[in-house]
């Protein structure tokens, strides 16, 4: 470590101003920054001195991403060996899904950080650390036999068309990984929708018993089978604990849960977007209910939430704080449209299976606007308590 | 004699140049002006067919404005935009007759869109602004140099989404069969309106990455 430092420190002053390499210099901090805590401090206005700065609550978010990352891993390989009736043990699995999983990060993070790195150099800003984050979202939102270039392809428009077009980190209107997985949803449909894409290598002829089809693809199909099967108790059990085909984080929502405790926890995530999202998805759901017009709206409001990525899009998208409402009121409001505007989509609009995206991507559109009128009422009220203040004092 | 010589302006006089060149760039009607958004977007999903609106536009802007500057002494105020209405709308059929003659099929694919060229905010507002006051031969210059303002944004867009998103150029295969054998597939976002917009957007960008004095201060 000592070493380390010592290496850094000695090379340090050819990045800086009039040095050698002056023109990597954010690279160079970067890097720095990266392996040491800063000794730098703020030195105008009034901050809050904090060692919570962006590097260490974005590595809490990657850890929070790390339960459905593994439990996707392994995933990935169970419903491989369970497509080609095969039952090997628990490391073989692993390592299927290992194999599939990890070049999609790498592609992932690899494009992304290579256009991050390009865009701070050229503007001379510093690299930002929003990418981590979205990095490792990416392929958790990915179907396990996704063309790695269309992962890059994704990867580099939601980063330049995404983030740096409105300024890089933290100017974003889009959540990153969202634009990339909606930008693929269009691009190729035939690679992320259907029946076929889920399952890691699947053969032709599928074992009995066993189906391609996600939930929500079974539900949106309409048949009555399909629907009397993601009723079943048993896959209903299945849903939550995650053993069913899907993108590959998606689809446990126990592991989900775990990291949104560690989210809720550190207060990195907002726990009111949570829970109006959820209040949002579990209204609309129980006025579906109350219609219960077609077989999908009868699906009880309670099974929406453990359905497709809904969980996953509640806990990591939802209150990515960049692209949420920032006003509290306003985050009430923006959660609660996502669930019932994600639930909505699901039921009613057959071209698009996964609501929650659409939702999401559509709230962050209109989460300045929420957050402008929210101020705007909240200005409106303090002047009407002042003028009427004033009156009372004449 | 010389001062008569002094009032007539050479044909292609510095002002009337700029007339043709500040539309393409720096007075550009979509990326700097915002208009005739809507079909930009709705007929660039192959090149064939904007060139065909380009080529349309230009002659039904360049023609409203003569027609309009020639009427300009004559049109009450009070009914003038009727009047330019009438005239452009001729035009437009004269158009969409002669697509429907001679190239039926892009006509087809244009649909309503030639019909729309009617409304095309581009047309009416140099009308309004320009041909209303000026002469006809001016008139004629800004027509042609707003319309392919408009126009090669129209071809550039419809160049990116047809090779992306069809493989095609001009209908002709131009990615080779051997990268969709290696797992390349044309890109159905492309296809779709929203990609336009984005197009337009990176032109925006680069343009303005150009021009500084393009940028808005805030």
């Amino acid at each position: 470590m000592k070493g380390l430092r010592k290496f850094i420190d000695k090379i340090k002053p050819q990045f800086e101003k009039g040095g050698r390499f002056e023109k990597l210099h954010s690279t160079f901090e970067a890097f720095e920054t990266f392996l040491f805590v800063p000794n730098t401090v703020t030195k105008k206005g009034s901050h809050i001195r904090d060692a919570m700065d962006m590097k260490r609550t974005m590595a809490i978010v990657v850890l929070a991403m790390v339960p459905p990352l593994l439990f996707g891993i392994w995933n990935v390989g169970y419903q491989h060996y369970l497509a080609n009736a095969m039952q090997p043990d628990f490391w073989p699995m692993v390592w299927y899904g290992f194999l599939k999983v990890f070049p999609i990060i790498v592609v992932s993070y690899v494009t992304g950080l290579a256009i991050e790195f390009a865009f701070a150099q050229s503007r001379g800003h510093e690299v930002n650390e929003g990418f981590l984050v979205s990095g490792m979202l990416i392929p958790l939102v990915m179907p396990p036999d996704v063309p790695l270039w269309m992962v890059a392809v994704a990867t580099a428009f939601a980063v330049i068309i995404g983030k740096e077009v409105f300024g890089g980190t933290g100017m974003n209107i889009l959540n990153p990984a969202l634009t990339a997985r909606a930008f693929l949803f269009f691009a190729y449909p035939r690679h992320m929708s259907g029946d076929d894409v889920w399952i890691a290598g699947m053969p032709d002829q599928l074992p009995d018993g066993v189906t391609g089809a996600t939930p929500l693809g079974e539900a949106l199909a309409g048949k009555t089978e399909g629907m009397a099967h993601i009723m079943e108790p048993g896959y209903v059990w299945d849903m939550f604990w995650g053993g069913i085909p899907g993108s590959i984080g998606e689809t446990s929502v126990i592991a989900i849960l775990l990291g949104a405790i560690v989210l809720l926890i550190t207060g990195i995530g907002s726990w009111r977007i949570m829970l109006s999202v959820l209040v949002g998805s579990i209204s609309m759901g129980l006025i579906f209910n109350a219609i219960g017009a077609t077989p999908y709206m009868q699906v009880p409001f309670w099974q929406h939430l453990i359905m497709g990525g809904f969980a996953f899009g509640l806990v990591y998208m939802a209150t990515d704080p960049v692209t949420a409402s920032q006003t509290q009121r306003g985050k009430y409001i923006y959660g609660f449209l996502i669930g019932f505007i994600a639930i909505l989509i699901r039921v009613f609009n057959p071209g698009y299976p996964e609501g929650m995206m659409l939702a999401i991507l559509l709230m962050n559109v209109f989460a300045p606007l929420i957050d402008y009128y929210v101020l705007e009422g909240n200005i409106k009220k303090r002047l009407k308590r002042v003028n009427h203040a004033v009156e009372s004092a004449k | 004699m010389s001062k008569e010589k002094k009032d007539r302006e050479p044909l292609f006089s510095i002002k009337n140049r700029r007339l043709l060149t500040n539309p393409l760039n720096k007075d550009n009607p979509i990326t700097v002006q915002v208009l005739g958004i809507c079909s930009a977007l709705a007929v660039t999903a192959k090149l064939k067919p904007s060139f065909v609106m380009t080529l349309s536009v230009i002659f039904v802007m360049a023609m409203a404005n003569v027609v309009i500057s020639l009427l300009r002494n004559g049109v009450p105020p009070r009914i003038r935009i009727i009047v330019q209405l009438v005239v452009i709308a001729s035009l437009v059929i004269i158009v969409d007759q002669f697509l429907k003659a001679f190239v039926f099929d892009v006509s087809k694919q244009l649909s309503v869109f030639v019909g729309l060229i009617i409304t095309n905010c581009i047309i009416m507002g140099r009308l309004e602004a320009f041909a209303m006051s000026n002469k006809p031969w001016p008139a004629f210059l800004d027509g042609v140099g707003n319309a392919m303002g408009y126009g090669w944004i129209l071809i550039v867009v419809g160049f990116f989404r047809e090779l992306f998103g069809s493989g095609t150029l001009w209908g002709y295969q131009v990615v080779p069969e051997g990268f969709y054998n290696f797992g390349y597939e044309d890109n159905g976002f492309f296809i779709l309106p929203p990609m336009a917009l984005i197009l337009v957007g990176i032109i925006i960008w680069f343009q303005r990455a150009k021009n500084r004095d393009l940028i808005e201060e805030s």
